[in-house]
């Protein structure tokens, strides 16, 4: 293993990641908690380590839209928001999935106004999750730095073509320091090969690009990008293999599971709060209890196979997320759910909505998550739908 | 400077056909001439409006240089990215061109026009003004001119059309302190054209302001639209002018104006206006004239 080892915040790990993903054009917005990930690369760029064109744009709607237009010329580009900025560059997602632009953008999973906040949870991007994007939630700054080159490699792949979000969650990932290992250029450039694309406006090829479709034609676009999106888990599988060989790092590819081999009781996660579910499933397994995380990594494409795959498995699912689709229940418990009803079996599945605006999930949350799907395994009736470390009484 | 363009040695090479623009359309007219001027070595952005639904549903695209839809608010800031890219990826001799409404101009693109003007991108923008939204069916803009009646504006009992004065857009854009602005109208297209090739020759931004009447929209004839946009200038109400090192200048000083209440009543969209209303428009029109006669002229 070549390369250097630095202490890093997850925002700083990504930038590095950035710098040795060689973006010809970034355009960015500064929000908390994305802003020091901007703050690098400015640096880099002003220093001579990654030499992009840095363009200071007037707001995440322009950050997104100037992204389009380089990439458009076959540029490789790299933007990042969080919260409201992603909100507000809601229209350019659409259009930038449409148009299959393999843009790579970080996001810092933080909580949505109002009441106004900035500590995460992650009711941001799952608002977003039908705008056509390959949703990515990683764990660590590790993971961070690793995931941009691996999401380039994704989706500049002629299979996919299709932009990535890669989501660390706000300041509980974004601005923790951890001890990191940065590959070299070299390295870096070896893993991912130069974007080459037909699909771009050429001086010597006109092209017409990000035309209207009617009626006639608009759904064959629609089933390409949704064929596209299927497509890429393959591709993830095996971008993943090809990193883990030169790198020694494995990710797992769509999802990451700990001890759910022989497990009955399972907890779905995503992102930073896996770690401290690995804790609790030690803890329990010693006072022997078979439980098990099941991290899913890649929200969209839906690790659907594997949820299937661990519903046929087990006696009971819970899925911990920060956020709540509000007079429903969370977004990714009713995907969970969707892969169970697949799977044709009757295991009951519970959604715990924890961490809003950033409420800090503990061990103790997590161990009442665990005994929650056993006793709802066993046969108490429980909620479906339950909020975590509530500082008020439910009078139902 | 190159030599400069006429009519007589104007390329014949058309660069936007087989489009399905009302006949008469100004706008598109403005489109023809800017990639005529500037050439195949143009990328062109337009947002989702006229020029898109006429020119750009697959699979008749009728751009034969490259070009893209942008969404509406984002002309100037796909334009940004798409120089930024061209310059990073090393392409040499291009030019970067969008070409938006009134609508897509002034009002929901005008924050990343700002932001492009003020990073100083190297990238021209044209507002072809039609002065309202067309492409949905005559909405009021912020560049409606006073007194006209639109979809949204009606002209009724209480209230005689749209009651607000035109955005000053063109001295908008020059107090950003942009490198160069124009005014133009297809009615006078030898001068549109010259400011096209200025505005080419430029190393930052520049920003022309066409007027483009809509034959739909402003209720004339279809053959009457160039006559209409050079009244518009003769009159008064549009004038033809320049912005460039921080100076700026007057391209055409009518001596006598023609009549404004000939302009105004020749389209259906002033019909309803009452002499009072044609006062008003008048004095709006001398009050601006003195402060440009005052200001622009040396």
């Amino acid at each position: 293993m070549t390369g250097r080892k630095a202490f890093l915040s997850g925002n700083e790990a990504l930038a590095e990641g950035v710098r040795l993903s060689r973006p010809h054009v970034i355009s960015a917005y500064p929000i908390t908690p994305q802003t020091t990930v901007v703050e690098r690369l400015s640096e880099m760029v002003e220093e001579g380590s990654l030499k992009s064109e840095f363009v200071h744009v007037e707001s995440e709607h322009s950050a997104l839209s100037a992204a389009m237009g380089s990439s458009a010329v076959g540029a490789r580009t790299f933007t990042a928001t969080s919260s409201q900025g992603l909100l507000y560059m809601a229209e350019c997602l659409f259009y930038a999935s449409g148009g299959r632009f393999p843009i790579v953008m970080m996001n810092a999973n933080r909580s949505t106004a109002l009441p106004w906040n900035i500590y995460g949870d992650q009711r941001d991007s799952l608002s977003q999750l039908d705008s056509g994007w390959i949703q990515v939630y990683v764990e660590d700054a590790q993971e961070s730095l690793d995931m941009v080159l691996q999401s380039y490699v994704i989706a500049e792949n002629k299979r996919v073509l299709t932009p990535i979000m890669i989501n660390l969650d706000g300041f509980i990932l974004t601005h923790t320091y951890e001890l990191v290992q940065i590959p070299t250029t070299e390295e870096a450039d070896k893993f991912i090969p130069p974007f080459e694309t037909p699909y771009k406006m050429d001086l010597e090829n006109p092209k017409n690009m990000a035309f209207t479709a009617g009626p006639g034609d608009n759904m064959e676009f629609k089933y390409q990008q949704h064929k596209a999106m299927l497509d890429s888990k393959e591709v993830i599988r095996e971008v993943d293999e090809a990193f883990s060989k030169q790198f020694g790092r494995k990710y797992g590819g769509m999802v990451e599971e700990y001890r759910c081999e022989d497990a009955e009781f399972v907890l779905v996660t995503l992102g930073s709060v896996t770690g401290i579910g690995r804790i609790v499933v030690d803890d329990l397994r010693e006072a022997g209890l078979r439980v098990g995380v099941f991290k899913i990594r890649f929200l969209r494409p839906f690790p659907e196979e594997e949820l299937i795959n661990l519903s046929k498995r087990v006696k009971g699912i819970g899925v911990l997320e920060k956020d709540v689709s509000f007079g429903h229940e969370g977004t990714v418990y009713t995907n969970v759910n969707s892969a169970i009803a697949k799977a044709r079996v009757s295991i009951p599945s519970y959604n715990f909505v924890a961490g809003l605006g950033g409420r800090d999930i503990s061990k103790d949350d997590i161990l009442e998550m665990f005994q929650y799907i056993k006793e709802g395994v066993e046969g108490n009736k429980k909620d479906f739908v339950k909020f975590i470390g509530l500082g008020v009484e439910i009078n139902d | 400077m190159t030599d400069k363009i006429t009519a007589k040695n104007i390329t014949d090479n058309e660069f936007f056909y087989g489009h399905k623009a009302c006949a008469g359309c100004g706008g598109s007219l403005a489109v023809r001439m800017a990639l005529k001027v500037l050439g195949e070595r143009t990328f062109t952005v337009i947002p989702a409006g006229c020029m898109s639904a006429v020119g750009f549903i697959f699979p008749q695209l009728c751009f034969s240089n490259n070009a893209i839809i942008s969404t509406f608010a984002g002309t100037a800031s796909m334009l940004t990215g798409v120089e930024a890219g061209a310059r990073a990826l090393g392409l040499k001799n291009y030019k970067v061109l969008g070409i938006a409404g009134d609508g897509g101009t002034a009002d929901i693109g005008i924050q990343a026009l700002s932001g492009a003007i003020d990073r100083d991108d190297n990238v021209i923008y044209i507002c072809y003004d039609n002065e309202a939204y067309m492409n949905t069916g005559i909405q009021k803009s912020s560049l409606t001119p006073f007194g006209a009646k639109t979809t949204t504006t009606p002209a009724g009992e209480n209230i005689r059309g749209n009651i607000k004065n035109k955005k000053n857009m063109f001295e908008i854009v020059a107090a950003h302190g942009i490198k160069y602005a124009a005014t133009a109208s297809i009615g006078y297209l030898q001068d549109f054209i010259n400011k096209v090739q200025k505005a080419s020759e430029v190393d930052g931004t520049s920003y022309i302001h066409v007027v483009a009447p809509c034959p739909v929209g402003w209720g004339t004839p279809t053959d009457e639209m160039v006559n209409v946009a050079k009244d518009i200038v003769d009159s008064g109400l549009w004038y033809l002018a320049e912005y460039e090192d921080g100076e700026f200048k007057l391209n055409r000083n009518p001596k006598e104006f023609t009549s404004v209440k000939n302009y105004l009543s020749s389209q259906g969209r002033f019909k309803h206006l009452k002499d009072e209303d044609i006062e008003l428009v008048i004095a709006q029109r001398d009050k601006k004239w003195n402060y440009i006669r005052k200001s622009w002229v040396q």
